[in-house]
């Protein structure tokens, strides 16, 4: 996550914490039923209030009008976290506005005119949801929201309605995956009303052992009791993998260590290798950073390799388009590279 | 909603392959989603007919079938045959969170207000007339500054 190298708050479990939250003009009907020109006024609107803020990082953020991004743009967007497929997707007027070190975005007229998200590393979740509130407030001074005394924030989608909110927190969960214990945390977590899915959110498969964690209540509780429960049961997840690592490691070092030490062998000396081979790899490289087999690489440095190695990323670091085995002996260089430090 | 794996499973609900239907599930929580029903039922038929959002030109039948809604009027237009399915996605259909601060000065009295009406009901209960009165006018006060 490149940009978001000024907060190194590492963490192996818990790879990053996110907040967004829904918001809609009152005045125009919600984005699948307004026209194109409603849609221009909407985008304007926003960022004239987002460019004219006093507000120092709000006001150099950078406006992105979704027309004028090709297809790799657009993906690279969705590989960063900072637009949801479904904006990639858009045929409608959309846009984003972007901050400059990435933890922001801004997203207009996906399903609800507004989606305003903020992403850190590592366990930030009540930092984001203080961010993500402050832009919220200075957004609520210059627009009149969709709002009602029973149902709060009123969103497109009936399971957004209330606060608007959806908390969420990435983590890394391969000791969970290797015993099958993930099955339980997937069938606990619905009782507790959390979500769990695969990298990309909704829909999405869980490569990399990477599960995403999030509210699926947004009515009827305030935002701080979303987030700490939230919190609460993504700590008791963290410590449950943290505990199965320590008791598979115990019972078997040496089969343990090799397993790790190939994975990185393997990462440290392919010469052509796909994304979901190396997000598998890293996984395990990963866990031994966790348990100290594995010393001279360190978090940050995996993190920013499994952003690089995505298929726009990687088109984008390089310049060009490439086909799909032309980018898997790319990304093989790109990643001895960056383990050699 | 709270279905076991199994069950889970069985309506293709479980897991990262097979990503739930969300109009189906809409549909079914409305109890609108099946031919036979709708074509006995007067009251459905009658709902899918006539009712269309006046704002935006959301009708249910459109709602059935996306899930979504066209805008804020949408809420009120179709009010009540949202209540059941709302609080079947939220256990819950009463906002708690933060308010907009246009209306956060309105929405404080009006938790105020019922407030001092449980206050006012004990002291009638009570028998404490006087403080009663005290309550009374204040909540009086407080109605005519929101209006």
């Amino acid at each position: 996550m490149s940009g978001n190298k000024d907060i190194s708050i590492e963490n192996d479990v818990i790879v990053s914490s996110r907040v967004r939250l829904a918001r809609n003009f009152r005045e125009y009907p919600f984005p699948n039923k307004m026209n194109g020109k409603q849609a221009v006024e909407i985008i304007k609107r926003v960022s004239d209030i987002i460019f004219s803020s006093q507000d120092e990082e709000l006001k150099n953020m950078l406006f992105v009008d979704m027309e004028s991004l090709g297809d790799v743009d657009k993906q690279m967007l969705v590989e960063k976290h900072l637009i949801s497929p479904d904006l990639a997707r858009s045929t409608k007027k959309c846009a984003v506005i972007i901050s400059k070190n990435e933890n922001i975005s801004i997203m207009i007229n996906e399903e609800d005119h507004l989606r305003i998200q903020v992403i850190f590393n590592g366990m930030q979740i009540d930092r984001a949801w203080r961010l993500c509130n402050k832009i919220d407030d200075i957004l609520d001074k210059n627009i009149e929201f969709a709002y009602n005394n029973l149902y709060g924030y009123l969103t497109c989608c009936p399971t957004n309605l209330g606060t608007g909110i959806r908390a969420s927190v990435m983590l890394h969960l391969p000791a969970l995956v290797m015993t099958g214990y993930i099955r339980n945390i997937l069938e606990a977590s619905g009782k507790l009303n959390i979500a769990v899915r695969g990298l990309y959110g909704e829909h999405s498969e869980a490569t990399g052992n990477m599960f995403q964690m999030s509210n699926q209540i947004s009515l009827g509780q305030t935002e701080e009791e979303i987030i700490t429960s939230l919190k609460e049961i993504a700590a008791q997840v963290v410590d449950q993998e943290k505990n199965l690592r320590q008791e598979l490691y115990k019972q078997n070092r040496i089969k343990f260590e090799d397993k790790i030490y190939r994975s990185y062998g393997v990462l440290a000396n392919a010469r052509s290798i796909s994304t979901e081979e190396s997000l598998k790899l890293i996984s395990d490289v990963r866990m031994g950073i966790d348990l100290g087999i594995i010393q001279d690489i360190s978090i940050g440095t995996l993190n920013e390799i499994m952003l690089m190695i995505q298929p726009a990323c990687l088109q984008k670091l390089l310049g060009k388009q490439l086909d799909a085995e032309e980018r898997d002996v790319k990304r093989a260089e790109l990643i001895r590279a960056k383990l050699r430090g | 909603m709270y279905l076991c794996e199994q069950c889970a499973k069985e309506q293709g609900m479980y897991g990262f392959q097979m990503p739930m239907n969300v109009s189906n599930f809409f549909a079914s929580l409305l109890g609108l989603n099946t031919g036979d029903f709708s074509s006995i039922n007067p009251y459905v038929q009658h709902y899918q007919k006539i009712v269309s959002c006046n704002k935006c030109g959301m009708t249910m039948e459109e709602f059935r079938s996306t899930g979504k809604l066209g805008c804020d009027n949408c809420y009120e237009v179709f009010g009540e045959s949202l209540k059941p399915l709302i609080r079947r996605i939220h256990g819950n259909v009463e906002h708690n969170g933060k308010i907009p601060s246009r209306l956060s000065n309105a929405m404080s009295k009006t938790r105020e207000i019922s407030r001092l009406k449980e206050l006012l009901n004990k002291a009638i209960e009570n028998e404490e007339y006087e403080k009663a009165a005290e309550i009374r006018d204040k909540i009086k006060s407080l109605e005519g500054d929101i209006k």
